[in-house]
């Protein structure tokens, strides 16, 4: 079908739309001026006041322990979760899966204040721990589903093949199973720790005093008043995710092309 | 039939996490929260365990009412501009071809998986009195001062539209990809106008998308306090900021979670019709 020229454009406008926030964002990180309204030519100083930043330093460790943490437990709890669910269909199955995956349909905010009340009548200190349970509750979600939707694609008969031929249920496992589900468990991972490391509104309500994540440190920067350390790190974060995303379609293309 | 019987045992082992999981930190914290909304608070920290309704009757002062009126009105605002945008875009990019595809799905990843308050901070910049689009509005001799955009109404809107954007195009994009554009065509080479092709077959199968667009972006644009309170200052107060501060600086749990369990329904129900209205259990485009 031959397409018209007017898809494109209206495409390629709200793109750009969508990148000039961000553009300038990038172009102020490298302002000498304290003031975003006047250019005072190009400096790095704000890159250097961002590295001196002990806090922020501690804020972005913080903020990977965390998602660290939240995906390992999510990537046990739901791979697990599917396989189990996938062999035996039952409604209780059904009801529990329903209910896992309510963390990611609600609001933000109701899960924060969820957790916030709980946590404090079970009377957890809040800190690390409280956050990587809440965090874990919202990773699950993707894992589970990544994982269920690519079972339920998947060829059952060359597990029975290696069953029938003798292999162990654990040994079928490993080398026909695994293989199989570790795409759709790194998609859901890519999502969960992209979730979990970009969460302001739960990280604020089930944080302690003395532990910060990034977001959480910079909305209060952004709510106290406009610091150009937060535009240095913004192209920091972006150079971050562009590097990844475009690694990981770079080892997609080669993964592809090795099964080929 | 060893295998089958080895299979049942260890599926248990496979699924106990899961459940307790599920049952220890999803579903008791909300059914919790249910229970919160009927106490009332203790006099000086905490929660007196005897019921009461007085939470949900506070809710229907005019007060509180407006500020969910508020956000609903705020939430429609921002979903329709969502839709008009975003149902467009998705469906294009649907029909393009696989390499373009590709770019455009990595330029929506990009500033979506970077983070939702540094993609807000970037219209700060453009909205600050003096900022960006002043100079370039008083540049073209449009405006002739500083239109103060900042910290207004129009600036959450867009604030809200624009993080909540990508949800919709993947959602519509996802649904579109599907559709056999070779139908359209037969419709076209039949006679009937690209118009009518478009509402008789396109538009019909692309519907689950929509819907499901509509519900990922509607839902959590009520709850995302943090847009308002950046780029609204404290002037337009939501749900959401509500809910903060009643558990931060008002430290009433049990009013809070009246608030977030009336939310909380309004979302079932937005979900359930979606569910009804296309028969699917599963939102579009949500992985």
């Amino acid at each position: 079908m031959k397409m018209k020229k007017w898809p494109f454009v209206y495409v390629g406008i709200i793109t750009v739309i969508t990148y000039i926030p961000i553009l300038l964002t990038v172009i102020y990180s490298f302002n000498a001026s304290k003031l975003s309204s006047v250019w005072e030519g190009f400096s790095l100083k704000w890159y250097a006041e961002l590295f001196r930043d002990r806090d922020m330093r501690e804020a972005l460790v913080n903020s990977l322990i965390l998602a660290v943490l939240s995906c390992i437990l999510a990537v046990f709890i739901g791979t697990a979760g599917a396989l189990g669910m996938h062999r035996k269909k039952n409604p209780v199955n059904d009801l529990i899966a329903g209910v896992s995956m309510i963390p990611i349909m609600i609001p933000e905010i109701i899960l924060g204040m969820v957790f916030l009340s709980v946590f404090s009548f079970m009377g957890l200190p809040f800190g690390m721990i409280t956050l990587v349970i809440a965090h874990t509750t919202f990773c699950v979600p993707y894992i589970f589903s990544m994982v269920k939707a690519r079972l339920v694609g998947m060829d059952k008969s060359l597990e029975e093949a290696a069953l029938d031929l003798g292999a162990s249920p654990v040994r079928v496992f490993w080398d026909v199973t695994l293989p199989q589900i570790i795409p759709a468990i790194l998609s859901g991972v890519m999502l969960a720790f992209a979730m979990s490391f970009d969460d302001v509104v739960i990280s604020i309500f089930v944080t302690g005093p003395t532990v910060n994540t990034l977001p959480v440190k910079i909305y209060t920067k952004m709510k106290t008043g406009v610091t150009p350390e937060i535009n240095a790190l913004a192209t920091l974060m972006l150079l971050t995710t562009v590097v990844l995303l475009v690694g990981a379609a770079v080892v997609g293309r080669s993964g592809k092309k090795q099964k080929a | 039939m060893r295998s089958a019987v080895k299979k049942g045992k260890s599926n248990w082992l496979l699924l106990l996490p899961m459940y307790i999981f599920t049952i220890l930190f999803v579903a008791l914290p909300i059914l919790y929260m249910f229970l919160l909304s009927f106490l009332s608070r203790a006099e000086v920290w905490g929660v007196d365990f005897t019921f009461t309704l007085e939470n949900y009757k506070r809710i229907l002062e005019p007060l509180y009412l407006g500020t969910f009126a508020e956000s609903l009105k705020l939430a429609f605002l921002s979903t329709g501009l969502i839709v008009l945008i975003g149902y467009p875009y998705g469906y294009f990019m649907a029909k393009m071809n696989a390499v373009w595809k590709k770019r455009m799905m990595l330029l929506i990843m990009i500033p979506f998986l970077t983070s939702a308050l540094i993609r807000l901070y970037g219209w700060i910049i453009v909205f600050r009195s003096n900022g960006v689009l002043d100079k370039i509005l008083m540049g073209l001799h449009i405006t002739d001062k500083p239109l103060k955009l900042l910290y207004s109404y129009p600036a959450v809107v867009v604030g809200m539209v624009y993080s909540l954007l990508p949800f919709m195009i993947l959602a519509v994009y996802s649904s579109a990809e599907k559709l056999d554009f070779s139908l359209v065509e037969a419709s076209r080479d039949l006679g009937a106008s690209s118009l009518k092709a478009f509402w008789t077959i396109s538009l019909p199968l692309t519907l689950p998308g929509l819907l499901s667009g509509i519900v990922l972006t509607f839902i959590p644009s009520m709850g995302l306090f943090f847009i308002a309170d950046i780029l609204g200052g404290n002037k337009i107060v939501l749900v959401g900021s509500v809910i903060h501060e009643q558990l931060t600086k008002g430290r009433n749990q049990p009013f809070a979670a009246a608030l977030s369990a009336v939310l909380m329904i309004l979302t079932s129900l937005m979900i359930r019709l979606y569910k009804k209205l296309t028969g699917s259990a599963e939102l579009e485009g949500l992985m």
